[in-house]
């Protein structure tokens, strides 16, 4: 077996590729420096008292950018068509695409469904849009897809722990060394340290991050909801309270914390189970008022619905935090374990952001129970948490939704961080941050075990601060 | 004016008490004790060994006296056995004559930050070497992060929608997508491999703590500042635009005040009050970021000390050290909250 060159049989393309970029790159900053110095489009007098938009260095400018941008973009696609069908004659580049097939199609398959009913989509559909709403959408579900097949052994080529001998550190396309029938003959994107290959390694650190990030933001999100609502609707003694405890946390430096939870001689003592105990019962307690509130005055319907999702938050809940030889050891039916350091994980990282959420809650309640719908249903007698979780609630869902976006971003950076100091998750976990903080070790003089970690998180944390955007823009507009 | 400030520096004094009394507790959990103990002693201690090790150097007490001692609000324990005395505040040993002229008291209140396990010195001495390296390193940062932030975002937001608006957005948004530790790797191959890189910087900031120079500093500096600046940088961008499209803006141009003009006399100062408070609150995260570059460029400062308290549970750095970060945290906070008040007259404090 040969080594596989980036692009193989496309080498033909690359010389016009790297032109493109040149000119893209030159384009683009004539393009911003003649905005800075022209003042836009200068409209001219004619002589017959009309006017007409000049044309000006700044709109050639752009004219250069689109096209560039066109050509470059048709290229990339190019080598990724051209991937899907060559496979692994098409080089790395075109491997990868192969490999990528699943991703792709599902891809293909959202967008277009999308896009044919964006009109019967709410908020979701006016999100396509928006290009950059549509970009950022575009990064995540490829990240959401790529996890997901990874998850499901699609793409990656080989097992993300296994070693193969002679691999160590060897560059991208190394062909393996006495490769068996039905294996993957080549290491991608190279080997590490441990000869683990780094492709498969970044498609399944993929699955990690959605396993963790979404979740745990969404606990946060419970968390800040649940007490930012009082703290905003009542105000007084309960909001001076809540609101120093939460700054008492953001006060706190993250990493500090970080070290002091998840150290463990702390993990023996069981503090963060305890912590686990509290802040899972916050999605419980949410559940709990919000059918409860709405169904007060319809006892049937209220036991059934509180009945129907309870029970089963309930089970879920005792599972979590009831693990066997720990400090919580009494629950009989627990149908799954979680592994002691992903626990502290999950409990810091909710523990981290639900502050921050609760001051956006808080925020956004003083603001809306001046509102006149609020005032009408305190004079129809409802209920404070009637008030707060069906009238306030529904009305912050806008931001809500832009934040949850941005926090779970930041949430992959979190454990990215957590990975990064190799704290709590297992060593040899595939998570990008683990994963990068092994690469920089031999970082001077092996660049590739690093890299594609890297480049993967900062694209999906762009991806998703893209999103927000998108989303908040189009949330603006009505 | 002064009631405001002496109510919030209450509040800074007893969030401060309860940040480090919640790290002392954790940091005295029975676990981490036994942890010290092992690492002090000898790793193949029995339990009572373990016990009465941490009876003779005055573990045992219960946490909230330990944590007035550390605090220097109680008198520090002493021990008498075989006629030689020890204590928290006594070197080593001592005869009882030489124990009754020590001092009752000693905690931070009368400076006396401890001893360090891991580093076998006084945790003064660390603190101050190690926040004077990081203190360098972020006045670099803040002189390279604060004005590039300002502009781009004045930049940005003065007239909204326009090419430099959305470059520069775009630009900001991915700075901000790119923690330090993505963006470190990345600018570490880029310019500092020695295989394929551009070999224009170092790739570790260790000379830079004698010998700071662009070729050694500036990488470190540039992670630091990067990922704070855009977020800066789309505050600014957002008080900016709302600046512009305020009636007295519109007044000046119809009075024909020159673009430039408006933007410099009219715009700027009211554009600056929101990004001011938001540079000072970005402080914690800074602190993030320093811990994260300083161990990726292995610069040997304040977030390197708390890595290395942390990892060896070196109780009285540990505290030292979140003594430090919790109150530059607050100062942060208050001076955000007064500055507030001067930059903007609207604002009264009742």
């Amino acid at each position: 077996m040969d080594p596989l060159t980036w692009t193989g049989a496309l080498a033909f393309l690359n010389p016009i590729y790297q032109i493109t970029l040149v000119l893209l790159v030159a384009a683009l900053a004539i393009w911003i420096i003649t905005s800075v110095i022209s003042a836009g489009t200068r409209q001219v007098a004619n002589a017959d008292g009309s006017f007409t938009l000049a044309g000006n260095p700044q709109a050639m400018a752009n004219l250069g950018v689109k096209l560039t941008f066109l050509v470059v973009a048709i290229l990339s696609l190019a080598y990724l068509l051209l991937g899907l069908i060559l496979g692994t004659n098409a080089g790395i580049v075109g491997a990868m695409s192969r490999q990528m097939l699943p991703t792709w199609t599902a891809l293909v398959v959202l967008f277009a469904l999308s896009i044919t009913f964006k009109r019967r989509l709410g908020l979701y559909g006016k999100l396509f849009d928006s290009p950059i709403g549509m970009i950022g959408f575009g990064l995540v579900m490829f990240w959401v897809f790529t996890g997901i097949f990874g998850a499901m052994d699609l793409i990656a080529t080989h097992d993300p722990l296994g070693q193969a001998s002679g691999m160590k550190n060897k560059v991208p396309g190394t062909p393996l060394r006495g490769a068996e029938e039905g294996e993957y003959a080549w290491y991608l994107l190279g080997g590490d340290n441990l000869a683990r290959d780094v492709f498969s390694r970044m498609v399944k650190g993929a699955w990690e991050v959605l396993k963790y990030a979404p979740l745990a933001t969404l606990f946060a999100f419970m968390v800040g909801i649940t007490l930012g609502l009082p703290a905003g609707y009542y105000g007084g003694r309960l909001d001076t309270l809540l609101s120093f405890l939460a700054n008492l946390i953001l006060a706190f430096p993250v990493i500090l914390l970080f070290y002091l939870l998840v150290t463990p001689e702390i993990v023996a003592t069981g503090l963060p189970q305890f912590m686990a105990v509290v802040l899972f019962a916050f999605p419980m307690v949410f559940c709990g008022v919000l059918i409860h509130s709405r169904f007060r005055t319809q006892p049937g319907k209220d036991y059934m619905w509180l009945a129907i999702v309870l029970v089963p938050i309930f089970l879920l809940y005792m599972s979590l935090i009831n693990e066997n030889g720990s400090k919580i050891d009494f629950w009989p039916l627990d149908f799954f374990d979680i592994p002691g350091g992903v626990l502290v994980v999950f409990v810091s990282v909710v523990f981290v952001n639900s502050p921050t959420v609760f001051r956006i809650v808080r925020g956004l309640a003083m603001d809306i129970k001046t509102r006149d719908y609020v005032a009408a249903a305190q004079t129809r007698g409802e209920r404070a948490w009637y008030i707060m979780l069906w009238e306030i609630l529904p009305n912050v869902r806008g931001p809500l939704i832009v934040d949850f976006c941005l926090r779970i971003g930041y949430t992959t950076i979190l454990l990215g961080t957590l990975g990064f100091f190799g704290l709590g998750l297992p060593p040899e976990s595939p998570d990008w941050g683990s994963t990068i903080n092994d690469g920089r070790k031999l970082l001077s003089i092996y660049l590739h075990p690093a890299l594609p970690p890297a480049v993967a998180l900062m694209s999906l944390v762009l991806g998703l601060n893209l999103l927000a955007d998108g989303l908040r823009e189009e949330s603006l507009k009505d | 004016m002064g009631l405001f400030i002496l109510r919030r520096s209450g509040v800074m004094i007893i969030t401060a008490l309860c940040l480090t009394f919640i790290v002392f507790f954790l940091t005295n959990l029975y676990p981490n004790l036994e942890k010290l103990a092992k690492t002090e002693g000898n790793f193949r201690m029995s339990d009572e060994a373990v016990a009465s090790w941490l009876e003779k150097n005055g573990y045992a007490q219960p946490v909230v006296v330990k944590y007035g001692q550390w605090l220097g609000v109680m008198p520090g324990w002493t021990r008498t056995a075989d006629g030689e005395v020890t204590g928290r505040c006594i070197d080593g040993t001592a005869t009882p004559d030489e124990a009754a002229t020590a001092p009752r008291y000693c905690g931070i209140i009368q400076g006396d930050w401890g001893y360090s396990t891991r580093f076998k010195t006084g945790v003064g001495d660390i603190i101050e070497t190690r926040l004077g390296n990081t203190g360098y390193l972020m006045m670099w940062v803040l002189i390279l992060m604060v004005p590039s932030a300002l502009i781009i975002g004045v930049l940005a937001g003065m007239r909204e929608g326009s090419a430099t608006d959305r470059s520069l957005s775009t630009l900001s948004i991915m700075t901000t997508a790119t923690p330090e530790y993505v963006s470190g790797v990345i600018f570490i191959a880029v310019f500092a491999s020695s295989t394929v890189g551009l070999k224009w910087f170092k790739g570790t900031a260790t000379a830079a703590m004698e010998n700071p120079t662009f070729e050694n500093f500036f990488l470190p500096v540039l992670t630091i500042a990067l990922y704070g600046m855009g977020y800066i940088a789309r505050m600014t961008r957002a008080s900016m635009t709302e600046v512009m499209t305020a009636q007295y803006i519109r007044t000046a141009r119809l009075k024909g005040v020159s673009f430039p003009n408006i933007v410099l006399k009219h715009a700027l100062r009211n554009a600056l009050i929101a990004p001011f408070t938001v540079i000072m609150l970005q402080f914690p995260w800074l602190l993030n970021g320093v811990v994260i570059v300083e161990s990726l460029f292995n610069y040997k400062g304040f977030g390197w000390a708390l890595v290395e308290a942390a990892s060896n549970n070196d109780i009285e750095l540990l505290l030292a050290v979140s003594v430090v970060s919790v109150v530059v945290v607050l100062l942060t906070q208050l001076i955000s909250d007064i500055g507030y008040v001067f930059l903007n007259p609207r604002i009264r404090i009742s």
